[in-house]
């Protein structure tokens, strides 16, 4: 069943992938810390194509490069890549659900990490080690339940408009 | 509520839209490497952020007062170890006060030249490390402690072992800290064993320094502590630095590689301190920090 998604819904759904990005975490946890941001914005627009622009992508991106510290305009370019993947392959994707979903998915994470190293090399930087694209991996496990939640959580939302 | 579906207009293609906004982000990119152009955006957004860093740190605020809180169960035998460690290092400090004069006094008999009057003085603030990246490219961790708290570029930043880095920029409320191991990063340390000076410069690895340009007869041996040397007025001298881990020399080439670890736990720390040196009456303000520049 579609369930329309309010500008809301999708803004706070993005504030808080952020926040959860931001975790002070340290260590070994931190290596397999998924890119939340990035499912979400995949989520969005594979589920709701269109309703979340590009242009938004690229602000998040903004924000989450100077709150990485890294090169602004990083991870700007990467999401906005995946906004391009998912409106291409959005509608291929819908025919699945979430779990025949995830590798696929796995695989677009996968090319908006070689984003980020390609632009992080251009700039001068040794290629990373092979740990850290489990954040590709990670990002694979959380898929399913995460779009499930989001799905449940909108299916509330909107269930007393419906009925 | 839902619009009806726009089936004819959908504005330019996905395509389109991409090239766009990479074009975008290739300049931004281009200019914060090559020019450092936006330090304003960089503040606006920082700025913009910090909320949602602040409530990220919430989770490891409640950590840290449980944390607190079973701790405090043995506070009594926590004050008894504390105290003691106090009394070793107060005997400590007595005998370096005593030793300083004796040095003083021992210049002058001999005559040397007083050394050199550099900013040795310190004043530190304590600071929590609000974010930790994920990259292996950004060598940097960000601080809860910002211009608003007087804090200002270059001071350098220590834990209870040694130098961590230097801070670089600064936002109002948070500030952002290069780690001694960032690829741009250097700083002057002499050998503890021979006073040997030199830079140790970060290499962009995680725990591994690098000794440029010493040649490959150098008296330098592995498990060499390197302090600050004081020389360049960012850090002041005699802080622990690294510790040589191994020495490549090969006779055919002109310099010796020099491998070491830094001291401080970069990457274990959930508190540092961020030193201020006090300026000496007699200098100027001419000292400007800075950052030696990426470029190879």
């Amino acid at each position: 069943m579609y369930v329309p998604a309010s500008n809301w819904f999708i803004a706070a759904s993005l504030v808080v992938a952020l926040i959860l990005n931001f975790l002070p975490l340290q260590g070994d946890i931190l290596i397999f810390r998924p890119d939340f941001v990035a499912i979400a914005i995949a989520y969005w627009n594979i589920n709701h194509p269109h309703k979340m622009g590009m242009g938004v992508a690229f602000g998040m991106g903004l924000m989450m490069d100077v709150g990485n510290t890294g090169i602004l305009g990083q991870h700007a370019l990467a999401y906005c890549v995946i906004v391009y993947l998912t409106l291409i392959f959005g509608r291929r994707l819908r025919l699945f659900n979430s779990m025949q979903q995830a590798p696929q998915i796995g695989l677009i994470l996968l090319i908006m990490q070689i984003v980020i190293v390609l632009v992080a090399t251009s700039g001068g930087s040794a290629l990373p080690d092979g740990q850290y694209f489990l954040a590709a991996l990670s990002g694979t496990l959380l898929w399913a339940p995460g779009s499930y939640l989001l799905s449940m959580l909108l299916k509330q939302k909107s269930d007393p408009d419906a009925l | 509520m839902e619009t009806a579906p726009q089936f004819f207009r959908h504005g330019p293609g996905p395509f389109a839209r991409l090239f766009v906004f990479a074009l975008l982000s290739c300049l931004l990119i281009i200019g914060d490497t090559r020019f450092k152009y936006f330090p304003q955006l960089r503040q606006a957004i920082g700025v913009v952020i910090f909320p949602l860093q602040k409530i990220a740190y919430i989770p490891a605020n409640i950590y840290d007062q449980v944390e607190e809180f079973i701790a405090s169960f043995n506070l009594l035998e926590e004050n008894i170890k504390l105290r003691q460690i106090y009394l070793e290092n107060r005997e400590q400090l007595l005998k370096l006060a005593s030793l300083e004069a004796e040095n003083i006094h021992l210049r002058n008999l001999l005559g040397a030249v007083q050394q050199i009057e550099t900013k040795t003085r310190t004043k530190a603030v304590l600071a929590k490390i609000l974010y930790t990246p994920r990259d292996p490219f950004n060598h940097k961790i960000t601080l809860n402690k910002g211009s608003q708290h007087h804090i200002q570029l270059g001071q350098a930043v220590i834990d209870d072992k040694g130098i961590v880095g230097q801070i670089t920029q600064l936002y109002p409320w948070s500030s952002e800290v290069t780690l001694l191991t960032d690829r741009d990063h250097s700083v002057p340390v002499q050998v503890v064993r021979n006073s040997l000076r030199s830079v140790v410069s970060g290499t962009g690895k995680n725990n591994q320094l690098e000794l440029r340009y010493l040649s490959v007869n150098t008296d330098i041996q592995q498990g060499d502590q390197l302090v600050t040397s004081g020389i360049g007025g960012v850090y002041p001298p005699g802080i622990p630095v690294a510790t040589v881990l191994r020495i490549e020399r090969d006779p055919t080439g002109d310099f010796a590689q020099i491998i070491s670890t830094p001291v401080a736990g970069v990457d274990r720390n959930r508190q540092v301190l961020i030193l201020s040196l006090i300026q000496p009456e007699s200098r100027d303000a001419l000292e400007m920090p800075k950052i030696e520049s990426g470029k190879k």
